[in-house]
């Protein structure tokens, strides 16, 4: 039986990475959304598991509905993506540099 | 349950502007182009019968709605009904702007709709999920319509700045959230409330650790400094019509979340949030006040005067009385019709090929149009809180509510960066005085505008030489 903490921990840590992720990755926007995903999934994990340990249903509805909405900020996001491509023909996070005063 | 047990009615405004929404999407589609002005007619004919819902459901006590996930309270129709009506005054100046740039379609109508709807949704949450499904509903669109004019890079590239950065501030959000969940055991913004009163302990550091996500997110979304990075690229790279949008009812909706969050829910933590709202309020003061000095694009400028504006508002908030939540609802409020006003006056001096967000572009404003030069003297008076606008009795509320918690530096910190601020606004005013025209063009525009723009500068003067109607509202709401 894992305890709760173990999966608090995992939570924590695959905040941490896409946080860190976030902050580091100067090269790609598609790794980008990756790192926002994940830190999605991070606050699911919680959620299930105080779901499970408070033996509430709440928690785990609370999951479905931050995936639906997880995939439809990954549709905007990409479409966003297509778009900038097409005008700038890059995806570098560094070269979004136009916008600034 | 039954369908009684879930109160349907006091969600009527919502249920009936999200079945406008979806007509108007179902409408656009078969409309040709020449005909797009039935879906602008549409949508403000939705958004006045919404208005008449809820000015028809306004009762004086807290109702509850869909298993309790809805509520309906003073300051919900409060901020409901202004949240309407701004959003109302954003469509009618955008129109012609719209049209001159070949960008009048349905989808601005539809996600401008939808994004309402979010905001209302959010206004009246009593549950988390509420809160977070009104959020992202609201964020989803607005993230749409920066990008909306596809073909401009630059307004790409803000919407994808923007779409990050919200997204950072969910994730944070929904973190919170979680731990949030996981120590009170509820969603509902009651029972949390209870659970941080009955804390001690670890289970109150806890409450704290989870009390620092929220914050740090909610930060995000109003834009106060030290997360503030997204405000002015965003301001400034997508269509006015766009900036307008995001720059005045989403305000109102940013000032409820804070309510329910911070203050229904997480009120006992109020000394533990205060010291972090202290440190952000003053930041935003500081930073926005500055910075906007030194820029010489309009839009830019006036979203470092937001910024500076959220700190004021965030002032009002962590004075944690009665009389500071009203106070900063006031300032919301005539905020939002503040720079509604501002960016309206963009819209009318934009014309084809042409953008006018540059501070040069308005010299000799009054050589060309006397009235909207008044009418922009009025606004910039009122942000730089010069009396007798309503600017002035906003600033001085919140003043006075923080020097009645006897946080008296850190009024002298607001009333000197907002003197510093005074600069930039009365720069405005000099350029449209004292210069000559360069540009000679007669200003254009359709007699809805000219009424609606005259309407909300002059209502500005109004509230300013009678405030206690609007004041009196507001404390209302709180008492």
């Amino acid at each position: 039986m894992i305890g709760l903490t173990s999966y608090l921990t995992l939570g924590a840590i695959l905040f941490a990475i896409s946080v860190a992720g976030i902050f580091l990755n100067r090269k790609n926007i598609v790794v980008l959304l990756m790192c926002i995903e994940l830190m999605l999934l991070a606050a699911n994990i919680n959620f299930v598991a105080f779901s499970h340990y408070l033996n509430d249903s709440a928690g785990q509805v609370f999951v479905f509905f931050i995936l639906t909405v997880a995939a439809a900020e990954a549709a905007i996001g990409l479409a966003i993506l297509v778009t900038l491509f097409r005008s700038r023909r890059t995806i570098d996070v560094e070269e979004l540099d136009a916008l600034k005063g | 349950m039954t369908l009684e047990s879930l109160n349907i009615a006091i969600a009527l405004p919502e249920i009936f502007l999200l079945t406008m929404a979806c007509l108007v999407l179902v409408v656009d589609v078969y409309l040709p182009q020449e005909k797009r002005n039935f879906t602008y007619v549409l949508t403000q004919l939705s958004l006045i019968l919404t208005l008449v819902f809820i000015l028809s459901n306004q009762g004086e006590t807290r109702a509850l709605a869909f298993n309790d996930l809805f509520v309906q309270d003073a300051m919900a129709a409060t901020l409901k009904l202004f949240i309407v009506i701004i959003s109302f005054g954003v469509f009618v100046y955008s129109r012609e702007y719209l049209q001159a740039r070949n960008i009048f379609k349905g989808e601005f109508y539809v996600l401008g709709l939808f994004s309402i709807v979010g905001m209302m949704l959010m206004v009246s949450a009593n549950n988390l999920l509420m809160l977070y499904l009104g959020l992202e509903l609201l964020s989803l669109c607005l993230y749409a319509l920066v990008a909306f004019n596809r073909d401009d890079g630059n307004a790409s590239e803000a919407a994808m700045k923007y779409f990050v950065l919200g997204a950072i501030a969910s994730g944070m959000l929904l973190y919170g959230m979680s731990i949030l969940y996981g120590l009170s055991g509820s969603l509902q913004l009651s029972e949390i409330a209870q659970a941080v009163s009955r804390a001690e302990g670890a289970q109150n550091i806890g409450m704290i650790f989870a009390l620092v996500f929220i914050v740090v997110a909610l930060a995000f979304k109003l834009g106060a400094v030290p997360f503030h990075m997204w405000m002015p690229d965003v301001y400034q790279g997508s269509p006015t019509a766009v900036t307008a949008l995001i720059g005045t009812a989403p305000k109102l909706a940013g000032f409820a979340m804070i309510m329910r969050l911070m203050v229904e829910a997480l009120g006992g933590l109020q000394a533990d949030w205060q010291q972090m709202v202290i440190v952000l309020s003053v930041l935003s003061l500081a930073v926005g006040n500055v910075i906007a000095i030194a820029q010489t694009n309009l839009k830019r400028m006036l979203a470092y005067s937001t910024i500076s504006h959220v700190g004021f508002i965030l002032l009002g908030i962590l004075a944690g009385t009665a009389e500071g939540y009203s106070s900063a609802m006031f300032y919301t409020i005539s905020y939002a019709l503040m720079s509604l006003g501002g960016f309206g006056i963009i819209m009318l001096m934009a014309r084809q090929g042409f953008e006018a967000d540059n501070i040069d572009d308005l010299k000799g404003l009054n050589q060309r149009s006397p009235w909207f030069a008044f009418i922009m003297m009025i606004l910039m008076l009122s942000m730089a809180g010069v009396p007798p606008t309503v600017g002035f009795w906003a600033k001085l509320a919140v003043l006075t509510a923080v020097v009645d918690i006897d946080l008296v530096w850190m009024a002298i910190i607001a009333v000197f960066f907002s003197i510093i601020g005074i600069f930039y606004y009365l720069r405005v005013i000099k350029v449209m005085y004292f210069d000559d025209a360069v540009d000679t063009q007669p200003l254009e525009c359709g007699r809805d505008m000219q009424i609606a723009l005259s309407t909300n500068g002059l209502a500005i003067l109004a509230l300013g030489l009678y405030p206690a109607a609007l004041m009196s509202l507001c404390v209302s709401v709180f008492s």
